[in-house]
């Protein structure tokens, strides 16, 4: 009996040979423990070692091994072979970025953007060693833990329509990780992220689509996070334009 | 860079969306279905014009008109932006969104005023 | 002619994508969106048609008469059954969607998505009924 197999669609795009991308197909076998990133693997060492691609951990961790399948922006790690058949399926690097090459996007403006919103905590005094640790109940814990959980896979990235449209904007996962340090109840940086989230490309940009939140592999929802900053930043404005003498307070 | 107008204009855009959203639909389902298709009888003019022309009743529907209005204005603008890609026309966009929306505010505070 | 830069070795030369201006209409979940954010068109089309009411009471019993008569037209009957279908779509979504954005907390435990949600909802009822309620009453 001879094997299922299932074809895959890569998106090839060598600079040292091409002008423009194409589509490349390749007849991996279909097993049913295989996922995607096994696949493209399995075609890096059986059928063509000029393929690249970005992948470390293999468990849905590191979230290095983002791409379009499909369309949908997915860790290739968890998704299965399976459940795409019969295929063809149609692998893409993640959209919204740059390519590099193949499968290998540039990620060096999310780096820049995750460091704008201080995603660290900010403290106005640092207590002394001596005074002891900054202690936290489970429900303050609670505040901040599910927008902790982000691995920077940058799926929501690719998720956003527009971040694509307009690549200046901070994005959902910077704004989701700045969120995280403002609900800390250890954190003092609120004003300090808030200047730089209310300018014309930070959080009044977003339009709510949502896709962040549905492809995040995390649950992290960065859309949700994203709409209470709105809120929480409203409200801080209206506060300093209404009641002026508190200012610097 | 410059800070943005957006947090203005994003309260009244949430406030008209939580205000349209709890009134229009039963308001738009009365006078534009039930009374002409006849399923209920439509209010006589004395008795509407006099519970419309009370104090309260004319406050409430200014700020349901012109919340409203500006929820429009808000949602449509990045709606061309994103919809449609124009956001090289931000200037021309701004002036016909808000400035509609508050021409519209402006008309609404006159015939409630003169009611 | 191409004026792109040739490769040079270890110097990326990138391949840039963009977005096509009808993104929207290949996902369902954007069809959604952009049908979302179009409802905003027909909250300001509720908005100036009770305008219009006010004004037709405020010019007298005929003008009112009038404009019933006008909300009697065929063009005007489709339009407003288009817009109570889109303000019906516009309530649940902004409901729905009035959790993620609006978190509430009471006896320092977080109010529970779905609570916030049943607030909206029974809020919106009881809206309904008393404008119904008032507008009706003879």
């Amino acid at each position: 009996m001879t094997e299922e197999t299932i074809t895959l669609e890569i998106f090839r795009y060598r600079p040292e040979r091409e002008e423009a991308p194409a589509f490349q197909a390749y007849e991996v076998p279909c097993r049913k423990d295989w996922v995607i990133l096994d696949a493209l693997n399995y075609i890096k060492d059986e059928l063509d070692g000029s393929l690249s691609f970005r992948w470390s951990c293999r468990m849905g961790v590191c979230g290095s091994c983002g791409m379009m399948v499909n369309g949908t922006p997915v860790l290739t790690c968890g998704a299965f072979l399976s459940s795409y058949r019969p295929g063809p399926i149609r692998v893409e690097p993640l959209a919204n970025f740059p390519v590099v090459r193949d499968l290998v996007i540039l990620m060096t403006d999310f780096m820049e953007k995750l460091n704008r919103v201080h995603p660290w905590l900010i403290r106005h005094e640092e207590q002394p060693v001596s005074a002891g640790e900054y202690l936290q109940t489970p429900a303050q814990l609670a505040e901040y833990k599910p927008y902790s959980m982000c691995i920077n896979c940058l799926l929501c990235y690719a998720a956003c329509p527009v971040y694509g449209l307009e690549p200046t904007f901070i994005g959902p996962a910077a704004i989701a990780l700045a969120q995280r340090y403002n609900l800390d109840s250890r954190d003092e940086g609120f004003r300090q992220r808030t200047d730089v989230l209310s300018q014309d490309d930070g959080i009044w940009e977003c339009t709510f689509v949502g896709e962040c939140s549905t492809v995040c592999p995390k649950g992290v929802d960065p859309a949700g996070a994203i709409q209470r900053y709105k809120l929480t930043a409203a409200v801080a404005w209206w506060k300093h334009f209404l009641l002026p003498w508190q200012r610097g307070t | 860079m410059k800070k943005t107008r957006d947090p203005f204009w994003w309260t009244f855009f949430s406030a008209g969306g939580t205000l349209s959203a709890l009134c229009l639909p039963v308001l738009l389902l009365l006078f534009g279905l039930a009374i002409p298709l006849g399923w209920v009888e439509a209010p006589g003019y004395e008795a509407l014009r006099a519970r419309i022309a009370s104090l309260p009743a004319r406050l409430f529907l200014f700020v349901l008109i012109t919340f409203s209005l500006l929820h429009w204005a808000h949602r449509f603008r990045f709606t061309l932006y994103d919809g449609l890609q124009l956001k090289h026309l931000e200037t021309l966009i701004l002036a016909f969104c808000y400035g509609g929306a508050l021409a519209g505010s402006l008309l609404a505070g006159i015939l409630l005023w003169q009611l | 002619m191409s004026h792109r830069p040739r490769y040079r070795r270890y110097q990326p030369r990138l391949y840039q994508r963009r977005m096509p201006i009808f993104w929207w209409v290949h996902r369902a979940a954007h069809i959604r969106f952009i049908t979302r954010e179009l409802t905003s068109v027909f909250v300001a089309f509720g908005a100036l048609e009770l305008l219009f009411l006010v004004r037709a009471l405020g010019q007298g019993p005929a003008a009112y008469a009038a404009f019933l008569a006008w909300l009697q037209t065929p063009v005007a009957l489709i339009l407003n059954a288009v817009t109570v279908l889109m303000l019906l779509f516009h309530s649940l979504t902004w409901f729905n969607l009035a959790p993620r954005a609006l978190v509430l907390h009471a006896g320092g435990r977080r109010i529970p998505d779905a609570a916030v949600r049943g607030l909206n909802y029974a809020a919106w009822v009881v809206v309904s009924a008393g404008l119904a309620g008032l507008l009706l009453a003879t």
